[in-house]
């Protein structure tokens, strides 16, 4: 088999539950081997049903699912070999830590020797040697969490699927987690499916982020294309923050175009494809790419705005301004020692380069 | 902190200098007086109808007043007398004393029915000495009279039993429910053969209570598994139909299982109609009537603690496994059965120590070797008026009852167990 073959493949599948409505639409998407991508979206958008499709739980209503080159339409669960951690864990209460881990080897009848030391070697990874005889319930959230864990690498599955594995945890724990998973994932090499709708979890912890919305991915990239490079207004809007302005694509040439907004405002930018000259269309920029006071001739949209509001971050202030026919516009100030001096109501300059401002799709 | 409060918190002190023991206790005083209020009229209740009347019987399974109150004067003429041989004047005196005024008071029969149960047809002995002892000359001797009325009178064997069953307590009863008896040399032994029914009808009790358990298990488990997997609406009117029979009388449905049942009922007449038998065949006054009918009342009881914790068996248990390599029938048994023991043993034991009290649903529709232990409790208490036995059957029937629920304890645990 070739190497560069995707190691999972979805092609063309539908999942609808009350035959009325579709969870997933037209699901097209490659997994490489050995690769970590994130499944990342809003409630209801399919997520957890894409999962369970791979893992066996759902069958698709259409199209098919390949894990390896074998299509596992008519495979069990039991049979795909696919380690899974459950949003909840799902470890079982009436076993202790060390029969959780061995279960899937007492499963595939591993010598009993071979169990104890394999086992070992799993609760080792996630550092919980020391609690084997414990139950799950005797145990915090991130521990269990890392029984889970440990339970679903142990039989050395090619491929581990994780539903939000670490939603119930603290911000701090969680953080811990995030990087544990991905040593882990380096170290072993495993490919991994990780499914949240933590933006920031997704961008820290993944090769590739799958932006889902309504049933359908709108945007496979790695994070810093997929933050850097929305390819359209719904996954500029969902992953991090942007101020939003839409006007009409007044000109296009090659990668940039003219916006005119609606109150006159012009304002230059790079083009996504829909962009044609003449169509509606949602201006997007980060707040942290918008500078005060910039160097004359360093940017080409230079506007005269008023402070609206202050409000201070610690590590950054974000300043609301209004200028043309845009008010709730945010622009994000570091706290440095040579920060500008702003103050509610006085007049600032503002501006940003064609390439931090994306012209894409018309929403609303 | 100061140097102070660590050293006196290391000690288990409070700023206080209480210790923090003391502190607690005193914070959770007022707490505990207030529950303990709101539990008092139940506890009161409790007491009242349950816990003293429950007293009273097993004081009545080993009180013994008959002989003790009728012929106080014969009981205390005998506290000399060593057994062993026939007593003497005094006695027979103090006897007949007794008697005389016995008869006055027409209490000579209790005492003989008392006698009775241990000497056999010295109820009829009692009566007729009692009336030949108003008819003779007053002032004695009586030894005479006795000897004249009786050759019982002159027996060694009834004195040194009549002693016994003169003692204000007695073991009798007791005994006798586990088919046990004193001898004439106070020696225990087995009750005499034609007598002895009891431990039969003990064993017959238990094992057709435990035939109801097994058969409601097996009928209620997949039902249970069925309640708690199918969705809301369905679940709900499956669990209308389990619980339709709490909604109609014992009586009731007992009766319809006659109707049913019974040679001429409706089961025969289908079977013999579709030709699968050629000739009745008797379905009910029999072992599989009783267990049949029990099993159909007890099922709710067993479905519903083991439909509860199947409830809170979360989905993701069998998924897991099975994503682990299991396959369906190993998630199962290994998986999910487990998990659903504490409520298999709720369901269980709550049918198991309710089935060993039954008693109208046998005697409709068992047959005579089918009645168990509380039939013979109401036979003693309401046909024979001997509630000293009926009291002690219960007695035993209540001492096994916790045999079982300290096993099942320590077997299964019964903090582990959930009724809902
Ligand atoms: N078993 C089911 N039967 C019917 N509808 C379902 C079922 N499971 C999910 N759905 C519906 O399918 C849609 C997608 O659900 P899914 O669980 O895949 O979302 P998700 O992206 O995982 O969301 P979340 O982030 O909240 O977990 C939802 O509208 C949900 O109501
Ligand atoms: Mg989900």
């Amino acid at each position: 088999m070739n190497r560069t073959d995707p190691f999972v493949e979805f092609s063309g599948v539908q999942k609808t539950y009350d035959g009325e409505t579709l969870v997933v639409k037209n699901l097209n998407l490659e997994i490489a081997r050995g690769e970590f991508l994130t499944l990342l979206g809003p409630s209801g958008s399919g997520k957890t049903t894409s999962l369970m499709m791979l893992a066996g739980f759902e069958a698709p209503t259409h199209g098919t699912i390949t894990l390896d080159g074998r299509p596992l339409n008519r495979v069990p669960p039991e049979k795909r070999d696919i380690g899974m951690v459950f949003q909840n864990y799902a470890l079982f209460p009436h076993m202790t830590v060390a029969e959780n881990v061995a279960f899937p080897l007492r499963v595939r009848d591993v010598a009993g020797p071979a169990i104890f030391e394999r086992v070992k070697r799993a609760l080792d990874m996630v550092h919980l040697t020391s609690f084997t005889a414990r139950r799950p319930g005797q145990l915090s959230g991130g521990q269990q969490q890392r029984v889970a864990l440990a339970r679903a690498l142990v039989f050395e599955p090619k491929l581990v699927l994780m539903d939000e594995p670490l939603g119930a945890l603290d911000k701090q724990l969680r953080e811990h987690m995030q990087m544990e998973i991905r040593h882990i994932h380096e170290r072993l090499g495993v490919t991994v499916v990780y499914v949240t709708h933590d933006q920031s979890e997704a961008l820290t912890m993944s090769d590739r982020v799958a932006v889902f919305n309504e049933g359908a991915i709108q945007q496979v990239a790695p994070p810093d294309e997929i933050y850097e490079r929305p390819s359209n207004s719904f996954v500029a809007q969902f992953i991090g923050e942007n101020n939003r302005m839409t006007g009409t694509v007044e000109q296009r040439e090659g990668g940039q175009c003219r916006v005119r907004l609606d109150d006159g405002t012009a304002i230059l930018a790079t083009a996504v494809e829909q962009a044609t000259v003449g169509a509606r269309s949602t201006l997007s920029i980060r707040p942290e790419r918008v500078r005060i006071d910039p160097a004359p001739g360093a940017v080409a949209n230079l506007f005269d705005a008023t402070v609206e509001e202050l409000i201070f971050h610690g590590d950054h202030l974000r300043v609301r301004v209004a200028f043309g026919g845009v008010s709730d516009f945010v622009v994000k100030v570091h706290n440095s020692d040579d920060r500008p001096s702003l103050a509610v109501g006085a007049p600032v300059r503002i501006g940003w380069r064609p390439d931090d401002c994306r012209a894409l799709d018309a929403v609303g | 902190m100061t140097a102070t409060t660590a050293s006196a918190l290391a000690a288990g002190l409070g700023p206080d200098g209480l210790s923090l023991k003391a502190s607690l206790a005193r914070a959770e005083r007022r707490s505990r007086l207030v529950s303990f209020a709101l539990v008092a009229p139940l506890l009161l209740f409790i007491v009242a109808s349950f816990c003293i009347p429950l007293g009273f019987m097993l004081y009545r399974a080993i009180d013994n007043p008959e002989v003790a109150e009728t012929l106080p004067a014969t009981v205390a003429a005998m506290k000399g007398w060593t057994q062993g041989g026939v007593p003497d004047e005094p006695v027979f005196a103090a006897l007949a004393a007794d008697l005389i005024a016995a008869q006055k008071a027409r209490t000579t029969g209790l005492v003989g029915k008392r006698v009775n149960y241990e000497i056999p047809g010295a109820r009829s002995k009692f009566l007729k000495v009692g009336r030949e002892l108003e008819r003779a000359p007053a002032g004695g001797p009586w030894k005479p009279v006795f000897e004249k009325s009786d050759p019982q009178w002159t027996d060694p064997v009834f004195w040194s039993a009549l002693k016994r069953i003169g003692q204000p307590m007695t073991a009798f009863y007791l005994l006798s429910a586990v088919d046990l008896r004193l001898d004439q040399t106070g020696a225990l032994t087995r009750q005499v053969p034609d007598q002895a029914i009891f431990l039969d009808v003990l064993f017959r009790t238990l094992w057709i209570s435990l035939l109801v358990t097994v058969s409601t298990l097996v009928l209620g488990y997949p039902i249970a598994h069925l309640l708690a997997s199918l969705p809301p609406r369905h679940a709900n009117l499956l669990m209308l139909l389990v619980l339709l029979p709490f909604t109609t009388s014992i009586l009731v449905r007992t009766t319809a299982w006659v109707v049913l049942l019974q040679t001429n009922g409706v089961l025969n007449d289908v079977m013999v109609w579709l030709g699968l038998l050629d000739e009745r065949i008797q379905l009910i006054y029999n072992r599989f009537g009783t267990v049949l009918a029990m099993t159909h009342i007890q099922l709710p009881f067993t479905v519903l603690p083991i439909y509860s914790v199947m409830k809170g068996i979360s989905p993701a248990h069998m998924r897991a496994a099975r994503s682990l390599g299991a396959g369906p029938v190993y998630a199962f048994t290994r998986v999910y059965m487990p998990q659903t023991l504490p409520g298999v043993g709720a369901g269980c034991l709550l049918t198991f120590i309710l089935s060993l009290g039954y008693y109208i649903t046998p005697a409709l529709v068992g047959g005579p070797l089918d009645q168990m232990i509380s039939y013979f409790v109401a036979l003693y208490t309401n046909r024979e008026l001997n509630w000293g036995q009926a009291s002690a059957l219960g007695a035993v029937l209540l001492a096994v009852t916790m045999v079982f629920y300290a096993i099942f304890n320590r077997l299964v645990g019964i903090d582990k167990v959930k009724l809902g």
